[in-house]
């Protein structure tokens, strides 16, 4: 709860640093420029402002409105109405870290239960609390296993078929450090399978990373990369799409140290780009390398279950400068939702979304690929999410499906200049048979015939 | 408060039993009791590695702190107690004994005399309880 400071507070506050009045704390600002004239339109009242946002808000078109074939990383799948209404429960809603066990029982609980649903999805030991979104997920992998190597291997071999954006955040954070990252150059062809990284691992790899299924949504085993890294001694980490674990052999199964991913799939909105959820579990040997927060299970004095914050000492806040990274925030109300997502559908139902995604995707993929023009470029096992090469520019084929209500899949020449003629198309539970054909028909209107 | 006479201690709490051109390094009694329960122990320095006094040789954790355990000398560590971080509570049962973290090859002995010697520390120690 927020108590703001009362008259008597302020004051006293004041009589402390020996001032009379809040205004005198100002007295650096140039009077002129203190209270300066905003130029502001007349105050609305609640009902007129309502009115002015609503009409703003009802220009996007959404998910809700269009019928959607975009993914690329966000993926619009159906969330069970139970995950807002828990989601807004008063004692949910602050998302403060749990740092008094005795006050937060439920939020660590949710927490720990997060921790407990991420490991068993992916075959890992241990998850932290979560971090903002997948991007710094996969860039927190980097500062675990150079903290492993205590700094002595700074090369990173990162697949050209990890997420453009993602690639992006791992390169801002570090630029201007030690770490060397080699295998996404434009130069690499992203096409290429991902044996082409074995000969970048060497003595001085500290981590490789891939993604699960691949930007492309192609599926491969990663166990030869695996066996690679780990001959000399380095680390793979894997990007995962949560959803298609449903599904897909967990990646602790072929050799990964770290996985990451974005957990938005899980029960959370859309919502224009984030907020999001940034997936991080990993093997038990590195929990103490791990960045964020633990919730950890123990029993009280009282011999009653009770959860608290673990491994507290080696954190940010404590070890400061020798920290493995500054990040300790985590997504505590995206955990919260995907937690309830995760227990509403269950093993059973998380496989039956994935296998829904998977089908549906690929009568879409077929039904394409039988249209003139339009090759089906994905030659290899895939998920929800595959490449068509398109008879004309993706962008004139995506206004053209916009005038029938329908959003189109993603532009690949605008990351991948290579695949201008490209388009990667999504398809998720949401969609309907009736809506594939539909976007079958619309193609068709555009392929050479 | 367990203070031997026959080492030499730093600032920072650590102890170094020097013999012939060789020391051993450690956390001392007063250390391990400030520190409480250890929980973790991780040797940052490795075997032939050509390190600085002051550089960190190990990490240690307890379940209310975490500490850097920092070189008393400078030199050519020899060994590694590679069987401490599967027993961290060693350090609180026998931090003078069993509990040694490295092994080192002295480069330069005259950085002994800056080091206090048990008197000096206890003092130290008594002052800081």
């Amino acid at each position: 709860m927020f108590f703001p400071h009362t008259d008597e507070d302020k004051e006293a506050m004041l009589r402390t640093i020996g001032l009379d009045r809040l205004e005198d704390m100002f007295q650096a600002v140039p009077a002129a420029r203190r209270f300066p004239e905003l130029n502001l339109p007349p105050a609305l009242t609640e009902m007129e402002a309502m009115a002015e946002m609503q009409g703003i808000a009802a220009a996007n078109e959404t998910t809700q409105d269009l019928v959607c074939f975009l993914g690329a990383g966000a993926y619009n799948h159906y969330v069970p109405s139970a995950v807002d209404s828990i989601l807004r429960r008063g004692e949910f809603y602050t998302a403060y870290t749990p740092y008094q066990p005795e006050i937060s029982q439920g939020t660590l609980q949710a927490i720990f239960d997060y921790q407990s649903l991420i490991t068993a999805l992916t075959g890992m030991d241990v998850s932290n609390a979560s971090h903002y979104d997948g991007a710094t997920a996969v860039a927190e992998a980097i500062s675990l296993a150079y903290a492993n190597f205590r700094g002595k291997r700074a090369k990173v071999v990162m697949s050209p078929a990890l997420h453009p954006h993602y690639r992006q955040t791992v390169h801002t954070y570090n630029r201007g450090s030690v770490i060397t990252i080699v295998g996404d150059d434009a130069e690499n062809n992203p096409q290429q399978s991902p044996e082409a990284l074995l000969p970048l691992i060497d003595d001085q790899t500290a981590l490789v990373i891939v993604q699960y299924p691949d930007f492309f949504g192609r599926v491969y085993d990663y166990t030869s990369l695996a066996e690679a890294a780990h001959a000399v001694g380095a680390l793979l980490a894997v990007s995962v799409n949560p959803i298609a674990l449903g599904l897909l052999k967990p990646p602790a199964e072929f050799g990964a140290d770290i996985v990451t991913g974005e957990g938005q799939p899980l029960g959370i909105p859309l919502s224009f780009g984030g907020p999001y959820l940034g997936i991080f579990a990993t093997r038990q040997e590195y929990v103490r390398k791990m960045a964020g927060r633990l919730v950890g299970e123990t029993v009280d004095n009282r011999g009653q279950r009770a959860y608290v914050l673990t491994l507290t000492a080696r954190e940010q806040h404590i070890r400061r400068e020798k920290a493995t990274s500054n990040i300790c925030t985590n997504q505590g109300l995206l955990a919260l939702a995907s937690t309830v997502y995760m227990s509403l559908l269950g093993k059973h139902g998380l496989r039956q979304v994935a296998e829904l995604c998977y089908h549906k995707a690929h009568y879409a993929a077929q039904s394409i690929a039988s249209l003139s023009g339009f090759d089906l470029w994905t030659k290899r096992p895939f998920f929800n999410e595959f490449m068509v090469r398109c008879p004309a520019p993706v962008a004139e084929i995506n206004a053209h499906l916009l005038d029938h209500g329908i959003l189109g899949g993603y532009e690949l020449g605008e990351e991948y200049p290579e695949l201008s003629d490209h388009m990667l198309i999504a398809v998720t539970e949401m969609n309907t048979k009736e809506e594939i054909d539909l976007l079958v028909d619309v193609l068709a209107e555009v392929s050479n015939d | 408060m367990n203070v031997p006479a026959d080492l030499k201690y730093t600032q920072n709490d650590e102890w170094i039993r020097v013999e012939g051109n060789t020391g051993t390094v450690g956390i001392t009694d007063f250390a391990q009791d400030q520190l409480s329960d250890i929980v973790y122990v991780e040797i940052v320095v490795d075997e032939g590695e050509t390190v600085s006094k002051g550089d960190a040789c190990a990490t240690l954790e307890s379940v209310k702190a975490a500490a850097d355990v920092y070189l008393p000398v400078s030199g050519k560590i020899i060994a590694v107690n590679e069987s401490l971080p599967d027993a961290p509570e060693t350090v609180n049962n026998d931090p003078y004994g069993e509990a040694w973290m490295v092994k080192i090859e002295l480069s330069d002995k005259s950085e002994l005399d800056d080091l206090m010697d048990a008197e000096a520390y206890e003092a130290k120690a008594k002052e800081e309880e």
